[in-house]
């Protein structure tokens, strides 16, 4: 008898498989934990109360990211509850004696970027992090998702999960995504037509020609915005790209185990025939560059259209939410989407901090100056990045223009570090969330791409990027 | 954890879609490096003026709604953020269960593990309990998880299916991994049979 098709998904939670209750929860093997400052104190207290020992130490990488400060690092950390959390992790990572990168090591950086980068996430592994954006991973076809605080604990204690196993789901985007059309805008063009919950319960896996011809920084984009469209996961199957990415990274197989890997890993692609329980297709020459207009990353609009008419909306519930959005995003129905004016525009998150993403922000600001009335910030995504881009120069075309060149951290995605919008600010941001609030109290986010940010920054509104660089000879 | 019984409470009506988790409890409220307390700041932006006074219109600033147990939401409830401050916020203020058509993944196991019951109901029954809700103290809705109902003020009784593991760690207040580690000796037989198939995959020392 034929063996059933299998998707990648199916494969990788197979070969994790420790045991099946009866109701159908499992208990999961998870091979790698990133831990950071913010959702794992109260695990190793938990630990320490119940007195738990990490069952396997060298299966974790602590690293602070969220509250370090991006500037000025070195004379230490004036705030004295991010000073506490960020201590508390290293006291941790002492105590349980588990792989630790200081804060101002030049391998620090966004958990999700340095993952990959470290060769710490590879292909056909489970990895998780009290993070939600840990979808990131699976661009290097790792079954990677967010966990909370208590389950955090639990992976340090057992180092498994209990879950029921996902749904399958596949977007295929087919085609090629046109000129100064990036990753950033693929996602967001996917969030906006299966909105925040079209993929809750799923794990998504991404396919198609214009995934293929992606990089795998591009794809990381791609998968770290599924949690935006409720799934918990998003994987793509690894290619030539992805061992090319990880052959010689600092924890990646050497040797003989590396050679017994790629072969395992060829193997990590859905068989022909699997069967996937929902289907979405989209042309990628369809995907125009993008900005987000509401509260939410559903609320995205092409840069060349308008702020839709709650009135155009026939449920009720929606066309409040809608009105709801605009309201707090003092925004009017029908207005250019290029004529929304921004105060600050920020550069960076594990959505859009890699190199590419800071050359393609360079490229646009190379020549020109940050409008007067615009604060502008880039905000690698680790100490490496940050190294490679001035080693380019990148620094320097940025700075010229006008940009304040930042450290490593999480800075204004979720503005805990400090780095934040004030009351009624509004910013291009290329950050994954545009909920209230997020970027600061009264703060309001639109979230582009990189070029489109650095776009928004040299115009002083949201702009399409094609008119500013000739994208084509870019290509 | 605490043994989930059977109670009625007031419930308050939550009805905005997508309610994230910075909405529930804000980024800069994570400084915290405990798990209690966190109730003050529970929906934080919305339910205070900058000054840190309450704004009177704020639901759960009204007198009959500030001992709600219940909060009856919009679909897709707890999206975006994994952090569990949300659920430790929710039960800190008071509520010990959330109804709606849907959850977000992340926040619903963050919930069943810190005894915050999630019940889905279809939108009919939701907007049905909202209407219940909208009536504060002169409503109370009663959960019963044992028997798998809610029952509405008028005596009707909506049943909901639940997880049997999830109900019986609830119901009897289990740590779950203290569970998992009965199943020690699976795990360990797991490592071995890895080892010898995959060991690239096992550790990493920076």
């Amino acid at each position: 008898m034929m063996a059933e098709p299998k998707t990648l998904f199916d494969k990788i939670w197979d070969s994790h498989l420790v045991e099946e209750k009866d109701d159908g929860t499992c208990i999961i093997y998870i091979d790698r934990q990133i831990i950071h400052e913010i959702t794992s104190a109260q695990a190793f207290d938990g630990l320490r109360e119940s007195n738990r020992p990490v069952r396997v130490p060298d299966a974790h990488l602590l690293v602070a990211d969220h509250n370090v400060p991006t500037k000025g690092r070195a004379d230490g950390i004036k705030n004295e509850e991010s000073r506490i959390q960020i201590e508390l992790l290293e006291k941790n990572a002492k105590e349980y004696n588990l792989p630790f990168i200081d804060f101002l090591d030049v391998r620090q950086g966004i958990v999700h970027v340095i993952g990959p980068e470290q060769g710490f996430t590879q292909p056909g592994l489970t990895l998780v992090c009290g993070d939600s954006h840990t979808a990131t991973h699976g661009a290097l076809g790792a079954l990677a998702f967010g966990i909370g605080t208590s389950e955090v604990e639990h992976v340090l204690a057992t180092q498994t999960l209990l879950q029921k196993q996902a749904q399958n789901m596949r977007i295929t985007i087919n085609g090629e995504l046109r000129p100064g059309v990036t990753a950033k805008d693929m996602i967001l063009a996917i969030i906006g037509k299966i909105g925040t919950a079209g993929g809750t319960g799923c794990v998504i896996e991404y396919a198609g020609k214009a995934i293929e011809d992606m990089s795998v920084e591009g794809r990381m984009t791609v998968c770290n915005m599924t949690i935006e469209a409720g799934a918990r996961a998003g994987l793509i199957a690894p290619d030539q790209k992805v061992f090319d990415y990880l052959e010689g990274r600092p924890m990646a197989p050497k040797g003989a185990a590396w050679e017994q890997a790629v072969a395992y890993w060829k193997t990590l692609t859905s068989d022909p025939g699997a069967k996937y329980d929902v289907e979405v297709e989209m042309d990628a020459g369809d995907i125009e560059p993008q900005a987000s207009w509401g509260t939410s990353p559903e609320m995205v609009a092409p840069i060349g259209a308008v702020v839709p008419n709650p009135a155009d909306i026939e449920d009720p519930a929606k066309r409040e939410t809608v009105e709801g959005a605009l309201k707090y995003m003092d925004l009017t129905a029908g207005q250019k989407m290029t004529d929304i004016y921004v105060d600050k525009v920020f550069i960076g998150s594990c959505t859009n901090s890699r190199i590419e993403d800071i050359r393609a922000a360079a490229a646009v600001a190379k020549g020109r100056k940050v409008a007067d009335s615009v604060y502008a910030m880039v905000v690698p995504g680790s100490g490496l990045i940050k190294e490679q881009a001035e080693e380019e120069g990148l620094d320097r075309i940025l700075i010229d223009a006008g940009f304040d060149w930042r450290e490593p951290g999480c800075s204004m995605c979720l503005g805990m570090n400090g780095d934040m919008l004030e009351p009624g600010e509004r910013s291009a941001s290329t950050s994954n969330r545009n909920f209230q609030g997020r970027q600061g109290p009264g703060g309001r986010t639109h979230l582009v791409s990189p070029a489109m940010a650095a776009a928004a920054a040299v115009m002083g509104h949201l702009a399409d990027v094609r008119e500013l660089v000739d994208t084509e000879a870019a290509e | 954890m605490k043994k989930f019984e059977t109670f009625s409470g007031v419930a308050v009506p939550f009805p905005g879609h997508n309610i994230d988790t910075d909405r529930i409890i804000p980024a800069r409220f994570l400084k915290t490096i405990k798990r209690t307390g966190l109730g003050v700041n529970l929906f934080n932006d919305i339910r205070y003026n900058a000054d840190g006074s309450e704004k009177e219109e704020f639901i759960l600033n009204q007198p009959a709604y500030r001992k709600s147990e219940v909060l009856v939401a919009g679909d897709n409830f707890g999206c975006g953020s994994s952090r569990e401050h949300a659920p430790w916020a929710l039960t800190d203020f008071g509520i010990r269960c959330v109804i709606s058509t849907s959850f977000a993944d992340i926040f619903f196991n963050n919930s069943f593990k810190n005894g915050l019951l999630l019940i889905r109901v279809s939108p009919e029954q939701r907007d049905a309990l909202l209407e219940d809700a909208a009536r504060g103290e002169n409503a109370r809705i009663s959960i019963d998880l044992e028997n798998q109902k809610i029952v509405r003020p008028d005596g009707e009784e909506i049943p909901f299916d639940v997880d049997a593991f999830r109900k019986h760690c609830l119901l009897e207040g289990l740590d779950d991994i203290g569970i998992t580690l009965n199943s020690s000796e699976k795990i360990s037989d797991f490592e071995a049979r890895q080892k010898l198939s995959m060991p690239w995959m096992q550790g990493a020392r920076v």
